[in-house]
């Protein structure tokens, strides 16, 4: 039933639009490729685990029916629709969303008591209201077709509803999205208590106030160690790793490799260059905790 | 003005031959691919002149064949996929980015009308009474890639660089947009060989410098080039979205930057250098021999080449600007200008639309320029202070009730200073700003 009403469709629109110059045969092939697609896509929103395969579903759909526009001779609604809701709305989306959640597939615990009932009977009224609207809708026998709609052709077309008889309506929903976003804006604002402080005055700051040797900047991840890699704490020169070389996000995160694993452990050969070197360095410069000393890495 | 024609069937276009149709396809692609090889080779040579080097000069005669030595050894990399990667969006990621650059040029004209195997037809593949806002919109498909190439990479330095091209590129392609707009009040169509044909007497380059300006800047901060290349910025991301990619993949990315490259100069010649028209004492030799036939596609590429130039130029010149520098010039310097302009070239369409001759605009406008200056000369002159007077008020501390106050207008900031719990950095401060 349901298969049918929709070729039933398909077919009116192909013939509404194909306007006898055999491209009724392509644009029916359009739509048998790329409405597969956008249900597809459709579905991979609501099903998909992580939110940016989600986004990235509701962009395939989005540019599907952006074809199906464009082939319906409607070639400035398809565009737009790409430059506007794929190209910049989508766009911020994912953009949130990748910000936000690096890896996360959001947790599916319900946090609203009946919310997923709610939904599925939301849903399902959607649903109906949809199906009844669209299987009762009564055809034109003969559509009036591009030419009677639109003589000038699109764009004047648009720009004549626009900019003429929906003005008002438009000035309103636009005052309505800029008031929107100055909102958002002003409720997100916040203002500043103390003056920023400049590159100089942080140079001053660090060099009057942290310890002296950091005043260069923290040493470097990976330096004389195994890995260069940013997770690979440094190796002073006296071989113990330095906890300072790692960024701190990483060590929140728990990705940062432990020190311990980067040790420097003596080998017997340097034991033995130690017990050399002992005579001429005084003990006392060695750390403590210390069992390979500054002086046999030099 | 909205002129009454039907603007969705552009003349010349929609009466091709299938094998015309294939033939023009085929010739774009090879044109992408052949303009890619040529230009990383141009770009690294022009750019080794410019630092006192040779470049590339052992592959074929003069180097020409680097490129395409360095394609052929990209191909046969290893294909790397990291541990952490999303892997259908990774894979994904350079196909979404090279696609669509492959598309831009087909609305592009590239000649007028010639004869193809005794067949007269236009040496563009389509054009639709939208023409450039398609090229807007494919342009902002192609952002995806790097997008999803940076998110799926599964690693730091490429999300941050996918966060950057996003954002960069939404911000510069609003400005695109608005840089657009003078042209189509101008040539009232949005056609790109509508624009062509109404640059016959003279450029949109030239009656319309700052749209081009503004174009010009927006081109190299669309396309992710120096000194705009902050998503890829080596110094601070290794290579941006592109780091965890090798391989084929990385050619592909690669690809698709050096086609957008010929695709928004393609852009820039179509809409503001008169398309593939000659430049101007040529354009008149002969009753206009240079622009009919084959001749077209030479003044099309050179323009293009130039273009290209432009960019290498900038390149080799200009250090990258600091991301927030680059934020702050795209929205409060680039968009103000944009609209002000915008709205000025309104009012001159209007203008002339209204039968006003170009003498009494020009009067007019003189006449309202000539009052600002001479009003500019009654503003009494701004004394400056000789010495700006220490500040005598008490100083303002956001801090002082307890609880953190905003200064009220007139008052300033004095020191950064940190609520009660870390007193000891505040007075160490203090001292060092004593000593």
């Amino acid at each position: 039933m349901i298969t049918q009403s929709v070729t039933a469709w398909a077919t009116l629109a192909a013939e509404t639009t194909g306007s006898g110059s055999g491209g009724s045969g392509g644009e029916t092939a359009l739509f048998w490729i790329m409405a597969p697609l956008a249900v597809l896509g459709a579905l991979g929103l609501v099903f998909s685990r992580k939110a940016v395969h989600g986004a990235l579903s509701l962009a395939v759909t989005m540019i599907s029916l952006a074809l199906f526009y464009i082939a319906q001779e409607a070639p400035f609604l398809g565009v737009v629709q790409i430059v506007v809701y794929t190209g910049a709305i989508m766009m911020l989306f994912l953009f949130v969303i990748m910000l936000v959640g690096v890896d996360s597939s959001d947790s599916r615990v319900e946090t609203i008591r009946g919310q997923r009932v709610a939904a599925a009977l939301a849903v399902a009224g959607v649903v109906l209201l949809l199906a009844t609207v669209t299987l009762r809708a009564t055809l034109p026998e003969e559509p009036a077709g591009l030419a009677q709609a639109a003589p000038d052709g699109n764009v004047p077309a648009i720009a004549d509803l626009i900019f003429g008889t929906y003005f008002w309506a438009f000035e309103v929903v636009a005052v309505l999205l800029i008031t929107a976003a100055v909102g958002a804006m002003t409720l997100t604002h916040r203002e500043r208590l103390s003056r920023r402080s400049s590159q100089k005055e942080l140079s001053i700051k660090r060099f009057s106030e942290g310890p002296p040797g950091e005043a260069a900047g923290l040493p470097v991840p990976g330096v004389y160690a195994r890995h260069n890699a940013v997770d690979t704490p440094a190796l002073l020169p006296d071989g113990k790793p330095s906890e300072a070389s790692i960024n701190r996000v990483l060590v929140a995160r728990g990705a940062a490799r432990s020190s311990e694993e980067f040790r420097h452990h003596p080998t017997p050969a340097d034991v033995e260059a130690a017990a050399e070197g002992e005579a001429d360095e005084p003990a006392g410069e060695i750390g403590p905790d210390d069992d390979a000393s500054g002086g046999e890495r030099a | 003005m909205i002129a009454t024609q039907n603007y969705d069937e552009i003349a010349g276009f929609g009466n091709d031959p299938w094998w015309i149709i294939a033939i023009k396809c085929l010739a774009i692609f090879v044109l992408c691919v052949v303009l890619t090889l040529f230009n990383i080779v141009f770009e690294r040579k022009v750019v080794a002149r410019m630092q006192h080097r040779l470049g590339p000069n052992r592959t074929g005669p003069f180097g020409s064949l680097q490129s395409l030595a360095d394609g052929v050894k990209l191909m046969f990399k290893e294909d790397i996929i990291p541990k952490a990667a999303d892997k259908i969006v990774y894979i994904a990621a350079p196909l979404v980015a090279v696609i669509p650059s492959f598309l831009i040029l087909s609305v592009i004209p590239l000649g007028p009308e010639v004869s193809i195997f005794g067949h007269e037809t236009r040496l563009q593949l389509t054009d639709t009474p939208v023409a450039v806002l398609f090229t807007l919109a494919i342009a902002s498909v192609g952002v995806y890639g790097l997008m999803m190439a940076g998110w799926s990479s599964g690693s730091t330095y490429p999300l941050l660089g996918g966060l950057r091209s996003t954002a960069q590129v939404i911000s510069y392609e609003l400005i695109m947009g608005l840089s657009f707009v003078g042209v189509f009040l101008f040539a009232g169509t949005m056609s790109t060989s509508g624009i062509v044909a109404e640059q016959e007497r003279l450029w949109y380059g030239i009656i319309l410098l700052p749209s081009f300006l503004i174009y010009l800047i927006s081109m190299v901060g669309e396309t992710n080039r120096a000194p705009f290349d902050l998503p890829e910025a080596e110094g601070e991301l290794v290579a941006g979205w592109g780091t965890e990619y090798s391989s084929i993949k990385y050619a592909m990315f690669f690809l698709a930057e050096y086609i957008n490259m010929v695709n928004v100069s393609a852009i820039a010649t179509t809409l503001f250098l008169g398309g593939w028209r000659a430049p101007w004492p040529l354009s008149a030799v002969n009753d206009g021999m240079f622009n009919t036939g084959w001749w077209p596609l030479l003044w099309f590429f050179a323009k293009v080449i130039l273009l290209i130039f432009v960019f290498v130029w900038l390149r080799g010149t200009l250090p990258r600007l600091r991301y927030d520098q680059f934020m702050h010039f795209c929205w409060k310097w680039l968009l103000p200008i944009s609209l002000v302009w915008i709205v000025l070239v309104a009012g001159m369409r209007l203008a002339f639309n209204e039968g006003i001759e170009r003498n009494q605009i020009l009067l007019y406008g003189g006449i309202v320029v000539a009052v600002l200056l001479i009003g500019s000369l009654l503003i009494p002159e701004k004394k400056t202070p000789a010495e700006p007077e220490p500040a005598e008020e008490p100083e303002f501390d956001a801090f002082a009730g307890g609880h953190p106050v905003p200064p009220l207008p007139g008052q300033e900031f004095v020191a950064a200073r940190i609520p009660a719990a870390t007193t000891k950095t505040d007075d160490r401060t203090e001292e060092s700003s004593r000593a």
